[in-house]
C-alpha cells in the first residue's frame, strides 16, 4: 500500500490521489501555443464548442423523439416544436448547429491547407481531422434521416443506392445496409443508433487522438517558423513573455479562442433565430411518402461538391470519381511532395493550386443544388474534371517547389 | 490590420457560398408566380348595386342555394350530415354564414353564375362528357341576371360578419377545411375532432372522416394533403400564390381556385403558421435576449482577452 501524507488542503488531497496539478501544468498552463498565430486558430476550439452544442440539444431531443415510422415525423414536428418546454429551441440549435460545424470545419481545414499544417509531424493529426470529417458527415447523415420527412427517405433512398456499385448491381448489399428493400423501419432504426450512440462515440475517440496528435508537434504558426519550444518556454516561465515565442494554453490562448468563439455565437444563434433555412430544408417538413419523389433531390450543403463528383459522368465513372474525392484529402500529407511547411502565399504554384481548389470546390457546390441542365451541367462537369486534375498535379506542381 | 483582411476573405467565400446555394438555387429550382394580390382581374366587375332583400328571397329560393348549403345564421341546417353529403357531391358544401366576409365580390357573382370556370377546374367537368360541377349553376330566376345574382351577393354580405371579426380559424374552416385536414389542430374535414371519453365514440369518428375522405379522394382524385406542416414546407409566398391560383404552380390540379379574398387569405396564412410554426413569437422573443446576452457575452471575454494579452507584447 502506498504512503500518503495528511494533506493540508482539499487541492493538495487531490493532488496526492489524481495528480491535479501535475495535469493542469501539462494541460493549461505548460501547454505551449506559438505567439504568432491569428484567429484561424480558435476554430478548433470553435468545432469542439459546437460539438458541444450538438451534444447537450441532441440529448434533449433524444428525451422525446421516437424512433418510428409512423411516429417520428409528428415527434419531431408536433411535439418537440409545439408541446415540449424549449423543444423548438433544441432543435432548432440542433439543426443550425449540424449545419454550422461543416462550415467551420471547412474554414479549419482549408486553414490546414494553406499554412500546410499536415506534414512535417503534423500527418496523424490531419489524417485524424478526415477521420472526424467522415464522421460527421455519417452523423449528419443518419441525423437527417430521423425526422423521416420526404428528405430524409429519399435522400437515404439515393444514397444508400450508392451502395449498389453501379453496374455491378450489387442490389443485396443495398437491401443489407436497409435492412429492407427500401428505406423502412429497420433502416430508420439502425440509423437511429449510429446517429446517437456509435457514431458520437466514434467522434469522441477520433476529437482524443485529433488532440493527442497534437502535443508532439504543437500547432503550426502564421509564417510556418521553426522554433525550439523548449528554450522558449524557459524564456516565458522566466517572465520574458513579451519575447517568448510561445504562450500557455491557458489563459493566454483560450482567452483569445473565447473572444472567438463569443464572436461565433454570436453569429450562431442570428442563425438560429432568424436565418436558420438552409439548415433546415423546407422539403423535409413534408412527412416522408414512398410514392411522391420530391421534385429535387438534393443534399444538404456540405455533401454537394462530393454530390456534384458524382453526378455528371456516366454512372461508373461518377461512382469512381465519387470514391476518389472521398479519400483523397486524407492523403493530402503524401501527395504535397514539397519539403516546405510554408503559408502557400510563399510556395509559388501551390498558392495558385490552392486558390483553384477553393473556388472549385465552391463551383461543384452551387452546381449540386442547381438542376443539371444545359449550362449548370457544363460548369459541372468542367469543375468535377478540374477537381480530378488538381490533385493529379499537386505532386508534380510540389516536387518542382524550392526549399525557401 | 491582418486579422481582418483574414476574416473579410473567409466572410466573403462564405457569403458566395450561401448565395449559390441558397438564393440563387432557390431562384432556379421554384417556378417563378407572381402575386396579383387576389384582384382577380380576370372576373367581371360588379356593376349592379344587389339589393339585400331580394337576395335573401333567391338565396332562400329560385337561386336554390340552401337547397345543397346550410345557412346557420338564418336557422336553415344541412339537409344531410357530411358523410351523406360528400357521397352526394363528392364533398360537404360549405355553410354559407360568412362566405361574404372571406370570398372576393365579383368572384361570388361568377361562382353563381358558372362554378366551374370561377373554380378553375373547367378541365376536369365538361359537360359535354355529362361530368357536371357538383354545384349547379344559376340560370336565372326571369328577371336580369346579372342584378339577381348582385342580390345575392348584396345578401350574404349583409349576414356574413365583419372582414376583421374572421379569425383564423373561420377563414380557414370555410375556405379549405372541407377538403384539407390539419391534424396538428386537430381539425379534420368533417369539423374539429372532440376529446373523447370513449374509445368506441372515438373509432366512430374516425371511421366517418375515413368514409368522407374516401368520397373526396373519388372526387378530385386524390386526398387532398394535411396542412399541418405546409408554412414550413412551402414558403409564404407559394401559399400566397398558390391560394390565388393553384393552376399558375400546378397546371391540371383538382384544387379549385377558392377565390378568398386578400385579408381571408392572410387569415388562412396565419392560421397555417399557428400549426407549422406554432412558438414563432417565444422564437423572435426569446431571440432578442439571447442576442443581448451573447453581446454583454463578447465585451467580457474581449476585455479577459485585452488583460491577458497586455503582457504578452
Ligand atoms: C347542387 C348543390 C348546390 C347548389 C344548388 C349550390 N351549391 Fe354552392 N357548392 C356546392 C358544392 C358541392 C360546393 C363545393 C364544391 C367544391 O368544393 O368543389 C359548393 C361550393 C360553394 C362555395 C364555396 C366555393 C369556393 O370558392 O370554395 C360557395 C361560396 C357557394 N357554393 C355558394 C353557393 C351559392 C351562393 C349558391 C346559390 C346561388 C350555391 N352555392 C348553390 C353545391 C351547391
Ligand atoms: C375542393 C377541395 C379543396 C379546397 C376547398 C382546397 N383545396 Fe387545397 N388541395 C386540394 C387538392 C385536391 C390538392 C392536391 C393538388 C394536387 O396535388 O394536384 C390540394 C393541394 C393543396 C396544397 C398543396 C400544394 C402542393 O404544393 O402540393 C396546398 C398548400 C393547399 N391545397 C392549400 C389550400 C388552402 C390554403 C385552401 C383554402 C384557402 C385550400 N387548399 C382549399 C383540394 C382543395
Ligand atoms: C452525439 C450527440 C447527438 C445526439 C444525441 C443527437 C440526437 C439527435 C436526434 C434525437 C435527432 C432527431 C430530432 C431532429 O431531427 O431534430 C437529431 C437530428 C439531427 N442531428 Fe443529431 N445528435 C447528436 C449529434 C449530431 C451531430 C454531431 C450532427 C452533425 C454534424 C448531428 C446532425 C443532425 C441532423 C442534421 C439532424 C436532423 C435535424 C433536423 O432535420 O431537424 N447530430 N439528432
Amino acid at each position: 500500500m502506498a504512503h500518503f501524507e495528511k494533506a493540508n488542503s482539499l487541492n493538495e488531497w487531490l493532488d496526492q490521489r489524481l495528480a491535479v496539478n501535475t495535469l493542469q501544468r501539462v494541460l493549461q498552463t505548460e501547454y505551449w501555443i506559438p505567439k504568432n498565430i491569428n484567429f484561424l486558430w480558435a476554430m478548433g476550439m470553435v468545432l469542439a464548442i459546437t460539438f458541444g452544442i450538438l451534444l447537450v440539444s441532441g440529448i434533449f431531443l433524444l428525451m422525446y423523439y421516437q424512433p418510428n415510422v409512423d411516429t417520428a415525423f409528428d415527434s419531431v414536428n408536433y411535439t418537440i416544436m409545439r408541446e415540449v418546454g424549449f423543444g423548438w429551441l433544441w432543435r432548432h440549435v440542433h439543426a443550425v448547429a449540424a449545419s454550422v460545424v461543416f462550415l467551420i470545419i471547412y474554414i479549419h481545414m482549408f486553414t490546414g491547407i494553406y499554412y500546410g499544417s499536415y506534414k512535417k509531424g503534423r500527418e496523424i493529426i490531419w489524417i485524424s481531422g478526415m477521420l472526424l470529417f467522415v464522421a460527421f458527415s455519417a452523423e449528419a447523415f443518419s441525423g437527417y434521416m430521423l425526422p423521416w420527412g420526404q428528405m430524409s427517405y429519399w435522400a437515404g433512398m439515393v444514397i444508400t443506392n450508392l451502395f449498389s456499385a453501379g453496374s455491378l448491381e450489387l442490389n443485396g448489399v443495398v437491401e443489407w445496409i436497409r435492412g429492407d428493400y427500401v428505406p423502412a423501419q429497420a433502416f430508420l432504426t439502425r440509423f437511429f443508433m449510429l446517429h446517437v450512440l456509435l457514431i458520437p462515440l466514434a467522434i469522441l475517440a477520433l476529437i482524443g487522438v485529433h488532440f493527442g496528435a497534437l502535443r508532439i508537434p504543437h500547432v503550426n504558426n502564421q509564417d510556418g517558423e521553426e522554433f525550439d519550444f523548449d528554450v522558449e518556454a524557459e524564456k516565458y516561465k522566466a517572465g520574458d513573455k513579451k519575447s517568448s515565442k510561445v504562450i500557455a494554453f491557458a489563459n493566454d490562448f483560450l482567452s483569445k479562442d473565447m473572444f472567438v468563439v463569443a464572436v461565433y455565437l454570436v453569429f450562431f444563434f442570428y442563425l438560429v433565430f432568424w436565418n436558420y433555412g438552409f439548415a433546415m430544408d423546407p422539403v423535409n417538413f413534408d412527412p416522408a411518402d414512398g410514392l411522391k419523389t420530391p421534385a429535387h433531390i438534393y443534399p444538404e450543403w456540405y455533401f454537394l461538391w462530393s454530390y456534384e463528383i458524382l453526378r455528371p459522368f456516366s454512372k461508373d465513372i461518377g461512382l469512381i470519381a465519387f470514391a476518389f474525392a472521398q479519400v483523397i484529402f486524407v492523403l493530402l500529407p503524401f501527395l504535397d511532395r514539397s519539403p516546405n511547411a510554408v503559408p502557400a502565399r510563399r510556395r509559388g504554384l501551390f498558392f495558385i493550386w490552392f486558390w483553384l481548389m477553393l473556388i472549385d470546390m465552391i463551383a461543384l457546390t452551387a452546381m449540386g443544388k442547381l438542376p443539371p441542365e444545359g449550362i449548370y451541367s457544363t460548369i459541372g462537369l468542367v469543375a468535377a474534371v478540374a477537381f480530378i486534375l488538381l490533385w493529379i498535379a499537386l505532386p508534380i506542381i510540389t516536387m518542382f517547389e524550392k526549399k525557401v | 490590420m491582418k486579422e481582418f483582411k483574414i476574416l473579410a476573405v473567409v466572410v466573403f467565400f462564405s457569403l458566395v457560398t450561401y448565395w449559390l446555394v441558397e438564393p440563387l438555387a432557390h431562384s432556379v429550382l421554384h417556378k417563378h408566380v407572381d402575386s396579383n394580390h387576389f384582384t382577380y382581374a380576370d372576373l367581371p366587375a360588379l356593376e349592379k348595386t344587389g339589393d339585400v332583400a331580394n337576395g335573401k328571397e333567391l338565396v332562400m329560393g329560385a337561386g336554390a342555394c340552401t337547397g345543397c348549403h346550410s345557412l346557420e345564421v338564418a336557422g336553415i341546417s344541412a339537409s344531410m350530415d357530411p358523410v351523406t353529403a360528400a357521397s352526394s357531391y363528392g364533398v360537404n358544401p360549405p355553410d354559407l354564414s360568412v362566405v361574404g366576409a372571406i370570398y372576393d365580390d365579383k368572384f361570388l357573382a361568377a361562382l353563381i353564375k358558372d362554378p366551374a370556370s370561377a373554380l378553375k377546374v373547367s378541365h376536369k367537368f365538361d359537360p359535354d362528357s355529362g361530368k357536371m360541377h357538383p354545384m349547379t349553376q344559376f340560370y336565372g330566376a326571369g328577371g336580369d341576371m346579372d342584378q339577381e345574382v348582385a342580390d345575392m351577393v348584396a345578401y350574404l354580405k349583409s349576414i356574413a360578419p365583419k372582414a376583421e371579426d374572421v379569425t383564423p380559424a373561420v377563414a380557414f374552416e370555410n375556405a379549405c377545411g372541407r377538403c384539407h385536414s390539419v391534424r396538428y389542430e386537430r381539425w379534420t374535414q368533417m369539423g374539429e375532432k372532440p376529446m373523447f371519453k370513449f374509445k368506441k365514440d372515438e373509432y366512430r369518428f374516425d371511421a366517418n372522416v375515413l368514409e368522407y375522405q374516401e368520397h373526396l379522394t373519388k372526387y378530385m382524385g386524390k386526398l387532398p394533403p394535411d396542412l399541418s406542416m405546409y408554412y414550413r414546407s412551402r414558403n409564404v409566398h407559394f401559399l400566397e400564390t398558390f391560394i390565388e391560383d393553384p393552376q399558375s404552380h400546378m397546371e391540371g390540379t383538382a384544387m379549385p381556385r377558392v377565390g378568398v379574398n386578400a385579408e381571408s387569405a392572410e387569415k388562412v396564412i396565419e392560421y397555417l403558421a399557428d400549426s407549422a410554426d406554432t412558438l414563432r413569437d417565444d422564437r423572435e422573443r426569446i431571440g432578442m435576449y439571447v442576442m443581448i446576452f451573447m453581446l454583454v457575452f463578447t465585451v467580457f471575454a474581449y476585455l479577459w482577452k485585452r488583460e491577458i494579452w497586455k503582457d504578452l507584447h
